[in-house]
């Protein structure tokens, strides 16, 4: 393909992020801005005047950094483990990982409480075993919670992308130094640690972003004390219906967050690091040592299972324990409309509505981040990384400030679709695609020119070579691109959640909506839904990687 | 596999184009109800609607009750509905202010106690009122012999410390209806006071409802705070949602004089909708016996036409208070934003 032609394959997602994602934020900038009293830099320099503000703001950065090197440090074991060792399982292990991604916060914090609350189980525990009359913990609406469920939710993130990398790393290098007589810490210090160092940087951007634009959690299980940038926007548009202040302080989020990005794509440009490292050239190579008595690596394994997965199972507990024992009375509930009300959510018909979107959003992410990717990954300079950080934004921007974009931007025809249930497909598709992007591109890039050029050479087609060479390694990447997309719109997470719809109520929403009464059954049923949707996730997840063999 | 996952594109795409066209003139005419997550209502009751109009009712939720009318403000040129359901008295000076509403004076509105009827102009009609009041778990203080609170001035004595949770007024509707209480209880000049007695008694603050009730307060599974800031009609819904069946409420409101907020919910006609008459026949729909009687087993709060016969559960469960706490929309509206501030700096830092 001619260069010239080239930039033809940027022009769809150029049109879809545009129309939907560009032109609603400059929409409701606009307006935001448009009574001369508030004024962009007149609101700029009153705000960074409040006392209030400059605190929101230091607060935002250094949870956020701290829960990146607090994830950082607890997932790398994990990653060294899963990078180094051959065992049953791995493959399952790492499909479990995916669960944090699609729980509501209304849902990781219930879990949280049944175990650490001070009715939790640990603090249950340790009453007894130490006869104690009060609690020993106490996390409630601390900072800790917060970084534990910040822990929680983008473990998966440092993990595939350590993982990944360390795995393709020669291992020569530390075996070298090793013979030479350095000690392993030595050698770890000297050699691995910066053979790693772009990956790690990769990964410390990614969570700081995600930690950086951190809501639910903060909101939930930070209480009134704590407040991000992202609470902020929100109680200032919803609740004190200053919109100039949420607008810029909004726009704040999106050039920090923009500088963030900037500098991942640079760096998986550079370094090949890669969030799906399962679908990267040089994995078929890789062969790890068995996994037998190593007594560190025993450890590894378990403290991740503790760390991921009883949350997990704290909830599915929640879920069958009723007041009579263990019993699926939840469950069956979910299927009974004892009160005939039109807003009764039959399970099913959300789980249609879920896997409708979720599939819907797949097959467009799907579509953009080929597109997008396909443009991308001759850049070899890096001369597209602004492009390509710009597609990552709508991940991190504020919610809030682009659902009521939507509002104003598409109140009038050919695109008056506020409405229309195309909308939260699009939504999703905005969070969704960039993943997508994340996983074809370091594959699409890990591809040896030279392989391309043997294939030639034998006498091949392009289109042979296109389909012998090329395509069974972007198939993997696609899928697991696609993955993530369905995790993403089944979870309905980020820039979903104010956009109006009629009725077409889906999993996560049963779920608020079973929160918002009061009465025992309805808690119940919000966890036996909770339960449905993580397993639905699973195998949905499963379904799709099937889908490469 | 290459050629059915192209079809399941083009399938899509279809469906997509489809739903993005389909609201064509030929079918009759919808008419969309603008509302927050909140509202429920019974399948049958709005199908009697649609019959008798030939017309097809569509529901639009968008948030919580401060999302939605954001929304519905922003959406002012285009209105996304015909009328918008679920504006209570604390967000009704922002929605008068921004003028989204038509005036309409429905038959019914006579028969509506004045004490709901806030708005002269009668571009917001009352539809139901519940009280936003202190639940608070009998079986607690029982066990522990401890009397139960019959005032909000008792929450300040020590035997109640540590046992209240209250929701963050500056982001929750309820906590916002709860600040609005003690205003109206201790004055302008009082309610700091007795809010620095809160906290010197341990108030516990959550973000929202959720967390306050099912986290903090002792009814859910983890809480360990007996009072909690809630509904009138949350027991008489613990009943109804309850695991086993209940001969008594597992908790009770406290609606003792001048401490709940009586929260009323509005109506109102968007400015600009296309199907005016239909609009105003669905708000005098709202005031029916049929739709009325059927409010308060799907929201937990009463139906604002008097007379309306109530569900078992709530004439055995439910009580109004007496002689609740309403301000002036005015005095909301001018007052709001600095006693969210106030209290801010009071409680939390």
């Amino acid at each position: 393909m001619t260069s010239r032609l080239r930039y033809l394959l940027i022009v769809p997602p150029f049109i879809f992020v545009g129309i939907f994602f560009f032109y609603p934020l400059f929409n409701i900038f606009c307006i935001s801005f448009s009574d001369p009293a508030s004024r962009i830099v007149e609101t700029l320099l009153k705000l960074l005047e409040t006392p209030y503000f400059r605190q929101v703001l230091w607060f935002t950065t250094w949870q956020a950094g701290l829960s990146t090197l607090i994830t950082l440090i607890i997932a790398f074991p994990g990653a060294y483990v899963f990078s180094q060792y051959q065992f049953r399982g791995k493959s399952l292990i790492r499909a479990l990982m995916l669960i944090p991604f699609v729980l509501p916060t209304m849902v990781t914090a219930a879990a949280f409480k049944a175990l650490l609350g001070s009715r939790g189980v640990i603090n249950t525990g340790l009453m007894f075993f130490l006869n104690l009359d009060q609690p020993p913990i106490h996390l409630d609406q601390t900072v800790y919670c917060v970084l534990m469920a910040h822990v929680f939710y983008n473990y998966a993130i440092v993990f595939r992308l350590v993982s990944g990398f360390w795995e393709r790393c020669p291992k020569d290098l530390p075996e070298a130094s090793q013979m030479l007589g350095a000690s392993g810490l030595k050698t770890f210090f000297k050699v691995t640690l910066p053979i790693l160092t772009p990956v790690i940087l990769a990964a410390s951007l990614l969570v700081f972003v995600f930690c950086f634009t951190s809501f639910g959690v903060i909101l939930i299980l930070g209480g009134p004390r704590l407040a991000t940038i992202e609470v902020e926007i929100y109680r200032q548009a919803v609740h004190l219906f200053n919109l100039p202040r949420a607008a810029v302080v909004s726009l704040i989020q999106i050039v920090f967050t923009f500088i963030c990005m900037r500098a991942y794509t640079e760096i998986e440009s550079r370094s090949g690091v890669s969030l799906m490292p399962e679908m990267t050239v040089t994995r078929t190579s890789f062969s790890g040592r068995p996994l037998k008595s190593n007594f560190f690596v025993w450890i590894t394994v378990g403290l991740l299972f503790f760390l991921l997965g009883s949350p997990l199972i704290a909830l599915f507990i929640e879920s069958i324990l009723t007041e009579n024992g263990f019993s699926l009375k939840y469950y069956i509930a979910l299927f009974n409309n004892d009160s005939r009300s039109i807003m009764f959510v039959p399970p099913l018909t959300a789980m249609i509505n879920s896997i409708f979107f979720a599939l819907s959003t797949t097959v467009m992410a799907v579509i953009m981040g080929w597109f997008t990717a396909a443009f991308l990954y001759r850049d070899t300079q890096g001369k597209a990384s602004v492009i390509d950080s710009m597609f990552m934004l709508p991940l991190s921007t504020s919610a809030v400030t682009l659902g009521f974009g939507f509002i104003v931007a598409f109140d009038s025809p050919p695109l008056n679709i506020r409405t229309s249930i195309a909308l939260p497909v699009f939504a999703h598709t905005l969070i969704a695609y960039p993943f997508v992007i994340r996983s074809l591109l370091p594959a699409w890039r890990s591809i040896p020119k030279c392989l391309r050029e043997a294939a030639a050479i034998s006498g091949a087609s392009p289109w042979e070579v296109w389909c012998h060479v090329d395509w069974p390694i972007l198939k993997r990447a696609l899928l697991v691109g696609a993955v993530f997309s369905f995790a993403v719109s089944m979870g309905e997470f980020g820039a979903t959640v104010f956009i109006a719809r009629p009725q077409t109520p889906t999993m996560p929403l049963a779920i608020y909506r079973f929160f918002s009464l009061p009465g025992a059954m309805n808690y119940g049923q919000a966890m036996a839904m909770a339960c449905i949707l993580m397993v639905i996730t699973a195998l949905g997840g499963v379904v799709i990687e099937r889908m490469a063999h | 596999m290459k050629t059915k996952l192209f079809h399941c594109i083009f399938f899509l795409l279809l469906v997509h184009s489809g739903l993005i066209t389909s609201l064509d003139a030929a079918t009759p005419p919808v008419i969309t109800i603008m509302t927050h997550d909140s509202f429920a209502v019974s399948e049958g009751v709005l199908k009697l609607f649609e019959k008798q109009y030939q017309a097809q009712i569509k529901i639009l939720k968008i948030g919580d009750a401060g999302a939605a009318l954001t929304q519905a403000i922003l959406s002012k040129n285009n209105p996304l509905g015909d009328i918008f359901y679920g504006i209570d008295n604390t967000y009704m000076s922002r929605a008068l202010k921004a003028n989204i509403f038509e005036p309409y004076r429905p038959a019914l509105l006579s028969k509506i106690p004045d004490i709901l009827k806030i708005d002269v102009t009668n571009r917001m009609i009352p539809v139901d009122f519940g009280d936003v009041c202190l639940n608070y778990d009998i079986e607690w203080f029982n066990q522990k012999k401890i009397p139960f609170p019959k005032d909000l001035s008792d929450l300040t004595q020590p035997q109640y410390k540590s046992l209240l949770v209250v929701e963050n007024p500056a982001i929750s509707s309820p906590g916002l209806a709860f600040l609005f209480t003690t205003v109206g209880r201790f004055g302008e000049s009082g309610y700091l006071d007795f809010w620095k007695q809160l906290r010197a008694n341990d108030v516990y603050v959550s973000n929202g409802w959720t967390d306050a009730y099912y986290g903090q307060f002792s009814r859910a599974k983890g809480g360990t705070r007996p009072i909690v800031v809630s509904y009138g009609g949350s027991p008489p819904a613990e009943v109804f949602y309850s695991e086993k069946k209940l001969n008594r409420a597992p908790t009770a409101a406290m609606l003792s004089s001048k401490s709940a907020f009586r929260q009323i919910e509005f109506v109102g006609i968007l400015k600009g909708t296309k199907h005016l008459m239909l609009a105003q026949k669905l708000v005098d729909f709202m005031l029916s016996p049929e739709f009325q009687k059927d409010i308060p087993l799907h929201m937990w709060v009463y139906p604002a036409m008097p007379d309306t016969p109530l569900p078992e559960v709530f004439v055995k469960y439910a009580q109004k208070a007496n002689d609740p706490i309403i301000l002036s929309p005015e005095t909301i509206s001018l007052n709001m934003q600095q006693w969210i501030e106030k209290w801010t700096t009071e409680v939390l830092h």
